[in-house]
């Protein structure tokens, strides 16, 4: 039986964000071979022996094949530097011919790897597959059956639960109305094939026409904001908020290893919002250091406090800083209520000097278990490590601890959008080349079907009885 | 004393489902009886003077290509022929002919009483005669019928259509009998309870007949025939049928009509809840359309002749269940119909029929050896679903008698396989009709070519005959080789055809292009091309409309063929008969309740149940292998 290829992460993407990436099927050494590049730019892998370790550079595919220049100039194309294991059928875990990709260049590095990989014919591994191949082929024993179903059913009850999880409410909302409309279409047409003398299609092909640019645009937003790794790219957007004086600004500094913001000991040196970037392992940090938040007259600087509460508000990551060394007091508890089930880390600083804020003090404003707490020094640099793990781990693992797989998940929204998106680019197709109006429901049904994977729906009678429940029919 | 008989396969029912499944029998060589409560009630049509339609057509077809009666018998009876959405893609052209309703049912019935080895009979079957062996696992071993003669016999196909404890209801009065008056079937139903098959109850309607005296056509559109008539057979020669065609008539309801409706709907007895029955979405009555599309301001009403020797017309779009007297003042609000005579009142029917999922791919029970079910029995309406159907069901009773193989077709190969798979595999909980957009591959079950996809399997079962399916291989032959030289006579980008080309609104060559190239633009066809290809032979129409849609459309039929390739990888994973499905960890429990219901034959089939995920798929696959793997211990 020919099988398709099938591509993951097959290791946890640790934060350090060395990881496997690994390749199994017929195609899966001529899929790698297209994306990889020997030490002198060479693809190289076709003949390479089995089980062999090559060092090397995933590239761009794209890049090189569409652009001569490119091709000279193959370094610029360049992902990541890997080692590359290649394995072939029947000596490897699934038994297929299998490659793994060792990355070394972090999370955002693996899941364009992976991508990379996808882009070029192979298909992403359904929960367990890799497992449930090994043992189709053979590899794990018949004793073992048993085991191999339960990772099967429970790996895709994880997926599907942490899949979920990740879908915002408005998201599956605009998903369920996009889906609606579409299916309100195929019903339309399909009403009309099936009973032509009753229901027109006259001037259709315009109408929908109108209607599918909307339909695109709407998917294209949402691939858009579905991708992880334009958020990565783009930077998390972090704001600093905190009472005057509390070391936001030596904290900004300290992140960028330089001196940015004036620092000094009179409270409100900060009046205006101050902005940099940073790479933390791998992951873009747009830091906002912003003015501290107190009721004041000075009018430069309650501007700059205004805006730090906008700024607060949009945020995807808010860092508060609070002076352990002095107690709480009202101007916190204004604070306290921005950072309430929001993505954000408390700094206890000061923490050189003598305590009087502690985490439970701290636990109980917040009224949340979960909220993040490190105790950091500006002063001494300490709690920076911590810092830094904490922010890796709210941003890709969340609370699950199979991290990869919320890469893996955002990355399988991301895979059926296209598809929906790629369906209705055919229908768009179809109608400027004039085709009858029975060729558009089947790739409007595509679509149907695509969007209705993301949020965990199947196809099943819908269009029959959309047909029925909006349409009068027959005899 | 008993009358005794020993036969090899009894037939019940003569309806559409019952003739197809008793000629398949009989002319397989097998000593068939087929029983009907009715010598008049062969081929009955009881409601819409029509055969074919929208995916009706394609049953029509499909089932001529196998060997079927229904296309040949309609061809020879029609009034009016259309081919319907002429205008649209070749999947969905649908072929739809008016029924000389008296002559289709006297020419099916001569069919019937000249084919060898087959015997009809005048009775009502009151009881299946059967024996248990072994657990749940029963055998047919033949029937009792009302007098009390047995019929012993090895296959029974049930084909009881809308007869089992029928009614009618008109309003508030209610009969006891089948359509058009006819003797209901009331004992056969408790017979089969007995054997454990369970049985659910439909209802579906009928509109008024009128007298075409009472009728003023003027008020309405007339509806033509086709100019040029394509017969249904692949059998009938196409110059035999042009003929001199009646028309059909178009005219409206209005808020009037709706009105009337909506003042007395608590007389209609569905909305009054006598109707216990659940009825059709798509064919509603005339005030299931009022009320649940509240917003229409008219429904269009065809008057449709009932055939050449009779006044009667019928009114299609207005079947109702309301009282004569209501009937009568809704009728004659429409325009054309004020004066309208009411020969026969619109009626609602409700009759006793089986669960689907009862029964194999083969339309065998599971769990009674030798008993098959085809047509309205099985819960689905229409006459084509019904004929093709009980086709099935007769072959495969005649299959296993014969220890042949049995005759299944899967979702990419018929429309028939689609209806039957959705049957046995979908909880229907209404009448099921057939509709293009149940067929996920049409454009590969296209009407044009379902000779092509089909006449082999005829041909092997052995209602084919040999010249027909060698006209059919030829037919293949000749489109190949046609295809394959479009595909290979290139045309250079010279003065003669860019000519050509810019005559015929298309834009001039870059390169050279094959003539296939030049037949998928749009605004170009086979035809069309002519003069740029002066090297081509004569070939038949037919040839040339396969040779067409296969270049116009290759984009898609390769797209189509792929997924085809996809689906029938899961179909070929067959499931084995005995699997315990207790045995199989980790399947989650509404997933195993269902299989262990619905025993499905294959994978596929199992993925198509509502309530089995992917999950419980991969899941069922890796048992299989396991057990797989034990077979071989």
């Amino acid at each position: 039986m020919k099988t398709d290829t099938i591509a993951s992460i097959a290791t946890g993407m640790t934060q350090a964000g060395i990881g496997i990436i690994r390749v199994s099927g017929e195609e899966a050494i001529g899929i790698v071979d297209r994306v990889y590049r020997n030490a002198k730019g060479e693809r190289s892998l076709l003949h390479a022996k089995s089980h062999t370790l090559h060092y090397g550079y995933i590239v761009k595919n794209k890049d090189q094949e569409l652009q001569e220049h490119a091709r000279e100039d193959w370094k610029k194309s360049i992902l990541d530097e890997v080692l590359v294991a290649v394995m072939k059928a029947p000596h490897s875990y699934t038994m297929e011919d299998t490659v793994e990709i060792n990355c070394h260049g972090g999370v955002l590095v693996m899941h364009k790897v992976l991508k990379e990989v996808l882009e070029n014919g192979a298909r992403l591994a359904e929960p367990g597959e890799f497992t449930k191949r090994a043992f189709l082929n053979g590899r794990i024993d018949l004793t073992k059956a048993e085991a191999v179903m339960d990772v099967i059913q429970s790996r895709n009850e994880w997926a599907l639960s942490s899949s979920m999880e990740q879908l915002k409410g408005s998201v599956s909302r605009q998903i369920k109305e996009l889906r609606s409309k579409l299916i309100y279409e195929i019903a339309f047409i399909e009403s009309a094939l099936d009973d032509p003398e009753h229901i027109s299609l006259d001037g259709y092909p315009e109408r929908l026409s109108g209607k599918l640019e909307e339909f695109l645009a709407e998917i294209k937003k949402l691939i858009d904001s579905a991708d992880y790794g334009t958020k990565m790219k783009e930077g998390i957007n972090t704001v600093i908020v905190g009472k005057p004086n509390v070391g936001k600004s030596s904290l900004l500094n300290l992140l960028l290893g330089k001196e940015r913001a004036i620092v000094t000991e009179i409270a409100g040196t900060t009046r205006d919002v101050i902005q940099e970037s940073i790479q933390l392992q791998g992951i873009g940090l747009n830091l906002m250091d912003t003015a501290g938040i107190r009721s004041t007259q000075d009018t430069v600087e309650r501007i700059g406090v205004e805006r730090a509460r906008n700024l607060a508000k949009d945020a995807d990551l808010l860092l508060y800083v609070v002076d352990a060394s002095t107690p709480l007091d009202e101007r916190d508890d204004d604070i306290f209520p921005l950072v309430k089930d929001r993505k954000s880390i408390i700094l206890l600083n000061k923490s050189d000097l003598t305590s009087v804020v502690g985490e439970e003090e701290i636990y109980e404003k917040v009224k949340d278990k979960d909220v993040r707490i490190v105790r950091t020094s500006t002063l001494e640099h300490t709690g920076l490590e911590e810092l830094e793990s904490a922010i890796v781990d709210l941003f890709f693992q969340g609370k699950v601890s199979w991290n990869q797989e919320v890469t893996i998940t955002n990355l399988r929204h991301k895979e059926a959008l296209q598809e929906a998106y790629d369906s209705l680019r055919l229908v768009v197709q179809s109608i400027e080349n004039g085709m009858p109006e029975d060729f558009y429901s089947i790739d409007l049904m595509g679509a149907y079907a695509a969007l209705g994977r993301i949020i965990g729906e199947e196809v099943g009678e819908d269009l029959v009885n959309e047909i029925f429940s909006k349409f009068c029919m027959g005899k | 004393m008993e009358y005794k008989n020993e036969v090899d396969v009894c037939v019940v029912g003569a309806g559409h489902a019952g003739c197809e499944a008793a000629l398949a029998c009989a002319r397989l060589g097998l000593e068939t009886v087929i029983f009907t409560v009715s010598i008049e009630s062969i081929a009955l049509m009881p409601c819409n003077p029509n055969v074919g339609g929208t995916s009706k057509g394609h049953l029509v077809r499909e089932l001529d290509a196998l060997g079927g009666e229904m296309g040949k018998n309609i061809d020879k009876t029609f009034i009016q022929s259309k081919m319907l959405n002429g205008s649209k893609g070749p999947a969905v052209h649908s072929l739809r002919a008016q029924a000389d309703k008296a002559e289709y049912s006297r020419a099916m019935r001569k069919v019937l009483e000249n084919q060898d080895h087959l015997t009809i009979k005048q009775a009502e079957v009151c009881e299946l005669l059967w024996e248990e062996t072994g657990a749940k696992k029963k055998k047919i071993k033949g029937l009792k019928t009302f007098t009390g003669a047995i019929y012993e016999c090895r296959a029974v196909v049930l084909c009881t259509g809308t007869y089992l404890r029928a009614r009618c209801l008109c309003g508030e009065s209610i009969t006891y009998t089948g359509p058009n008056g006819l003797q209901a079937a009331n004992h056969l139903t408790a017979s089969l309870e007995k054997m454990g098959i369970e049985m659910r109850r439909f209802k579906t309607g009928t509109p008024a007949r009128m007298d075409k005296r009472s009728l003023d056509f003027s008020k309405m559109e007339e509806q033509f025939g086709d100019e040029r008539i394509v017969p249904f057979s692949f059998s009938t020669d196409p110059e035999s049928i042009q003929k001199d065609q009646v028309s059909c008539w178009l005219t409206y309801t209005n808020e009037k009509t709706h009105e009337i409706i909506r003042n007395n709907l608590d007389r209609s007895p569905i909305y009054a809840g006598i109707i216990e029955g659940t009825g059709p979405r798509y064919c509603p009555s005339i005030e299931d359309k009022v009320v649940k599309f509240a917003d229409k301001e008219r429904h269009q009403v065809f008057i449709e002749p009932e055939g050449l020797y009779t006044n009667e017309m019928y009114v299609s779009g207005m079947s109702s269940s309301l009282p004569e007297d209501v009937q009568v003042a809704m009728y004659r609000t429409v325009p054309g119909l004020e004066h309208c005579k009411i020969v026969r009142n619109a009626y609602a029917i409700e009759y006793d029929c089986i669960d689907a999922r009862q029964l194999k791919p083969t339309l065998e029970f599971r769990e009674v050896e030798g008993l098959f079910s085809g047509g309205q029995f099985n819960g689905s309406s229409g006459y084509e679903e019904a004929a093709s159907q009980g086709f099935v069901a007769g072959v495969n009773a005649a299959m296993s008698l014969l220890g042949k193989a049995p005759l299944t077709m899967d979702r990419s190969e018929s429309y028939i396989g689609v209806l039957i798979d959705d049957l046995v595999t979908k909880d229907n909980r209404e009448p099921y009709r057939m509709m293009t957009s149940r067929a996920e591959y049409r454009l590969l079950l296209r009407q044009d070519n379902a000779d092509l996809r089909l006449r082999k399997k005829g041909y092997e079962i052995g209602l084919v005959s040999e010249e027909e399916y060698q006209k059919t291989c030829r037919k293949k032959e000749l489109i190949d080789q046609e295809i394959q030289r479009l595909k290979e006579t290139k045309v250079g980008a010279n003065k003669e055809i860019q000519d050509f080309l810019e005559k015929n609104g298309s834009s001039p060559l870059k390169t050279a292009a094959s003539l296939s190239e030049i037949i998928c633009r749009p605004e170009l066809d086979y035809g069309k091309i002519r003069e740029i290809d002066p090297d081509r032979t004569l070939l038949p129409a037919d040839v040339i409309e396969q040779v067409e849609i296969e270049i116009k459309y290759e984009g898609y039929i390769t797209r189509q063929m792929r997924q085809v390739e996809q689906y029938r990888k899961m179909e070929k994973r067959k499931i084995p008969e005995n699997i315990d499905y207790d045995d199989v960890p980790s399947l989650r429990i509404e997933a195993r309740q269902k299989l262990k219901m619905l025993r499905p034959v294959s994978v596929g089939q199992a993925s198509r149940i509502s309530g089995v995920s992917p999950a419980d798929i991969s899941v069922l696959l890796v048992y299989l292998e396991k057990y797989r793997g034990r077979e071989k211990d």
